[in-house]
C-alpha cells in the first residue's frame, strides 16, 4: 500500500461545522413509558445526563479525522448526532453534501435474504438509490468475493462471508461524507487490509471522513487529524499523533515500545504503601514488545517500590480490551502458590503466558492487593499493546485462524472416537 | 455542488418532509420486498395463507353464526358469500393498520443505526397486505361466482376503494406506530382493538341489522362505509352506502395529516426511547 494516500490536502471548503452541540439525555429510568405510569405524572422524575456539551468541531473537505476517547466519552453520540440518527439537544451542524453511516456491519441484512437482496436492501437503507446499487453491484461483488454465493441465504454464509458482503456493500457508498464507527474491526487481516486500501481511496477521492475506533493503529493509520473527546467535550484536536500521544499519556502511561513508565501523575488506587513503578512486555526472546504474534508467549515484567512490608501480597494482572473489557485475569496465588513476602525495596516480578491472544488492542490492568481484599496500587491500562495476526513461526504469514472474534485462543485437546464404542 | 444541511435542535411541530421521503422510494420497495418474500419463505403453504385466512374465518362464520345463531345475510347473497367479502376486507385493513403500528418498533436495530426517514417504516409496513388483498378478492369472487352471485360494473371501483382502506390503515398507523415507541401498551392495546373492530362493523352481519337510531354513531366508524361500498362494489343488490362513504373519507384524509405530523415531532426521538 502507498503511503502518499494521505496526500490529499484539504480543499479549503468546510464539510462539518459544529458549534455548541449538547447533548442531554434523561437517566433514572426506562426512556419508555406506560401510559398507565405516564398518566397524571408530566414531570420527569430523572436526573438529567451531558453526553456532549459545548462541542465545537470544523472539518475541511477531504480531510480523514479521528475521533478518539475512552468508553461512554461521547464519539458515538457525536458521530449519532452527526448522522441524524438522534437530535441534539443544543447547538448547530451543519453538514455540505450528501451523508453516509456506518456504525455497523451488516446495517439491515436480514438473515433469510439471499446475498444479492441483501445487497439492495441494505445499499438503500444506507442511503444510495436502487440504479446506484445496480451501477456498483459487480464492483461490490468481487470485492466480497463471494460470487458463488450470491442466492444463498445469508443465515447459511460464515461469518467471515458475511462481514466481506456488508462492507463491500458499505464501501460502496458514494457520499461526500462517510460518518463511520470501528467496522474495520472485522474480519481476517487480509480482508482488513483490503478494507483500509478502500478507505484509504475513500478518503483520497476528496471523500470527507469522520471515523471513530477503539483500535489506535487504525485511526494513526487513516486519520491526519483527530479530535480527542472527554467527558463530552473537546479535550485537545491537532494532528493524529500528537493527540494520540496525548490521550495514550492520560489513559495509562508513559509508553515507549513495550515498556511503559508509571509515573506519579497515573490515575491510580494506591495506599502508598506500594507503588508500581513500570511494566514492560517482553517476548519469548526476552526483549520488550508492544506488539505479541498469534500464539507468541510472552512475560510481563513489573516493577513495584514497597515503602512497607507485606506477608500476604496478592498480585492480579489482568488482560483488557481497547474498549475496557476484561478477557483474562491471573493472580499469583492461582495454583496454590504462596502470597507475595515483599521486604520495603524494589522488586521486579514476572508473569509468563502462553495463551494465544487473538488479533486486537489490548492492554493490561496490573493491581496489588492484600488477602483481606484491601487494595494496595492498581493501575488500568498501565501497557497497551497489540495482538497480531501474524504467524509466530518466523514466516510472517498471516495464521489460519482467519475468524477472529473474541480474544483468546486457549490450548484445548480434542478426541474424536467411535461413538457406539463408548455404550 | 452540494447542498448544506442544518441540524439545530428541532423544536414544536413540523411538517413531514415529503421529498426526503421520495428520496427514499427505493427503500420503501425493497422493504415491502424484504416483508413479502421473508413472509412467503418461511411458511409451509406459502401464498396459500393469504387465501386460506378469511377462507376458513368465513367458514366458521357461516357455520356458527348463519347457520346456528340465524344471524341474516344482507344484499340477497348467499351467508358464506356475505362473510367472505366482508372478512377478505377486514383482514386487509387489520393486518395494514397492525403491521404498520409495530413496524417502527419491530424495526429499532436499524432506527439506532443509521437514519433515513421514519416514515418509510409504517408506509412500507402497509403494502404487504395490501398485496395479499389481491389474492384474497380474486378467491372471494370465484366463491360467489360459485354460488351464481354475478357482480356489477361497479366491481371496477374496487381498486379506489382499496387505497381508501389502505390510507385510513396508514393514517392510524402513523399514529400507533409513532406512539408505540414511547408507549408499549399499543402493542395490546391494537389487537384488542381489531378485535371489537369485527364486531362493530358490518363484517359478519348486515348494516340494517343496527337500528336506525344507533346507525348515526355506528357509521362513524369508517370501516362501515368501507364495507358497505365494497358489498355494493361487488353485488347486484346491494345499495349505495351514499354518505356513509363520506366518513372513511373524511377520516382518511384527517388521520393521514395529522398522523403524519406526528409522527414527524416524535420521530426525533425515536433512536433515543425506542
Amino acid at each position: 500500500m502507498s503511503s502518499d494516500v494521505m496526500g490529499v490536502a484539504p480543499t479549503g471548503a468546510t464539510a462539518i461545522k459544529v458549534s455548541g452541540l449538547g447533548k442531554r439525555y434523561r437517566l433514572g429510568g426506562a426512556q419508555t413509558d406506560l401510559l398507565s405510569e405516564r398518566i397524571g405524572r408530566r414531570a420527569s422524575t430523572g436526573s438529567d445526563f451531558w453526553a456532549l456539551r459545548g462541542v465545537d468541531l470544523e472539518i475541511k473537505r477531504g480531510e480523514v479525522v479521528g475521533l478518539v476517547g475512552r468508553n461512554g466519552a461521547g464519539k458515538s453520540t457525536l458521530l449519532k448526532t452527526l448522522s441524524r440518527i438522534t437530535p441534539p439537544t443544543e447547538g448547530r451542524i451543519e453538514m455540505t453534501g450528501r451523508v453516509g453511516t456506518l456504525l455497523e456491519v451488516g446495517t439491515g441484512f436480514h438473515p433469510e435474504l439471499s446475498g444479492r437482496e441483501n445487497v439492495f436492501l441494505s445499499g438503500t437503507i444506507l442511503g444510495m438509490r436502487r440504479r446506484e446499487v445496480e451501477a456498483r453491484f459487480d464492483e461490490i461483488v468481487a470485492f466480497s468475493g463471494i460470487e458463488k454465493f450470491l442466492d444463498t441465504p445469508v443465515k447459511r454464509y460464515s461469518s467471515g462471508m458475511y462481514v466481506r458482503l456488508a462492507f463491500a456493500v458499505a464501501a460502496h457508498l458514494d457520499t461526500d461524507i462517510l460518518l463511520v464507527d470501528e467496522v474495520l474491526a472485522v474480519g481476517d487481516a487480509e480482508f482488513q487490509r483490503k478494507c483500509f486500501g478502500k478507505m484509504n481511496d475513500l478518503a483520497g477521492g476528496g471523500r470527507t471522513v469522520v471515523f471513530v475506533s477503539h483500535q489506535l493503529s487504525a485511526v494513526q493509520r487513516l486519520c491526519t487529524r483527530c479530535y480527542w473527546i472527554d467527558a463530552g467535550q473537546v479535550r485537545a484536536s491537532g494532528p493524529t499523533n500528537d493527540v494520540v500521544a496525548a490521550y495514550l499519556h492520560d489513559s495509562g502511561a508513559t509508553q515507549d515500545g513495550g515498556v511503559a513508565t508509571i509515573g506519579p501523575e497515573v490515575p491510580r488506587s494506591t495506599t502508598g504503601a506500594v507503588t508500581l513503578e513500570r511494566v514492560a512486555m517482553l517476548g519469548d526472546d526476552d526483549q520488550p514488545t508492544d506488539r505479541i504474534e498469534l500464539g507468541q508467549p510472552f512475560t510481563v515484567s513489573m516493577t513495584f517500590a514497597v515503602a512497607e512490608p507485606i506477608d500476604d501480597g496478592v498480585l492480579e494482572l489482568g488482560i483488557s480490551t481497547a474498549d475496557g473489557t476484561r478477557v483474562a485475569t491471573v493472580q499469583n496465588v492461582d495454583g496454590d502458590r504462596p502470597l507475595l513476602n515483599l521486604q520495603p525495596g524494589r522488586h521486579e516480578i514476572r508473569a509468563s503466558f502462553d495463551i494465544g491472544l487473538l488479533p486486537g488492542e489490548l492492554s493490561l490492568d496490573v493491581g496489588m492487593h492484600r488477602l483481606i481484599g484491601l487494595t494496595l496500587d492498581f493501575v488500568e491500562r498501565a501497557l497497551t499493546f497489540s495482538a497480531v495476526n501474524v504467524a509466530h513461526d518466523g514466516s510472517g504469514d498471516r495464521w489460519p485462524w482467519t475468524i477472529v472474534r473474541g480474544s483468546l485462543r486457549p490450548a484445548t485437546q480434542w478426541s474424536v472416537r467411535e461413538a457406539d464404542a463408548v455404550r | 455542488m452540494a447542498e448544506t444541511r442544518v441540524i439545530e435542535a428541532a423544536k414544536g411541530w413540523q411538517a413531514p418532509n415529503l421529498r426526503e421521503l421520495w428520496d427514499y422510494r427505493d427503500l420503501a420497495f425493497f422493504l415491502v420486498k424484504r416483508d413479502v418474500s421473508i413472509r412467503y419463505r418461511q411458511t409451509l403453504i406459502g401464498t396459500v395463507w393469504a387465501i386460506l385466512q378469511p377462507l376458513l374465518l368465513a367458514v366458521v362464520f357461516s357455520v356458527f353464526l348463519g347457520h346456528y345463531a340465524k344471524v341474516p345475510s344482507g344484499a340477497n347473497v348467499p351467508y358464506p358469500v356475505f362473510a367472505l367479502t366482508g372478512m377478505a376486507m377486514w383482514l386487509y385493513f387489520s393486518q395494514a393498520m397492525q403491521f404498520a403500528s409495530d413496524s417502527t418498533v419491530n424495526s429499532r436495530e436499524l432506527i439506532g443505526k443509521v437514519w433515513f426517514p421514519r416514515m418509510i417504516i409504517p408506509l412500507a409496513a402497509v403494502l404487504p397486505p395490501a398485496i395479499d388483498f389481491v389474492p384474497a378478492f380474486i378467491v372471494a369472487l370465484i366463491v360467489q361466482l360459485a354460488y351464481g352471485v354475478v357482480p356489477p360494473i361497479q366491481i371496477l371501483l374496487v381498486p379506489f376503494l382499496a387505497v381508501l382502506t389502505l390510507v385510513v390503515a396508514l393514517g392510524a398507523g402513523l399514529w400507533l406506530s409513532a406512539l408505540n415507541v414511547k408507549y408499549r401498551d399499543i402493542r395490546l392495546v391494537v389487537p384488542f382493538l381489531i378485535m371489537i373492530g369485527l364486531f362493530v362493523t358490518p363484517i359478519v352481519y348486515p348494516f340494517d341489522t343496527v337500528p336506525d337510531s344507533v346507525q348515526p354513531i355506528y357509521a362513524l366508524n369508517p370501516l362501515v362505509g368501507v364495507l358497505e361500498a365494497y358489498r355494493w362494489m361487488m353485488f347486484p343488490d346491494a345499495v349505495w352506502p351514499g354518505w356513509l362513504l363520506l366518513i372513511p373519507m373524511a377520516t382518511a384524509v384527517v388521520l393521514l395529516i395529522s398522523g403524519a405530523f406526528y409522527f414527524t415531532r416524535a420521530e426525533r426521538s425515536f433512536a433515543d426511547v425506542i
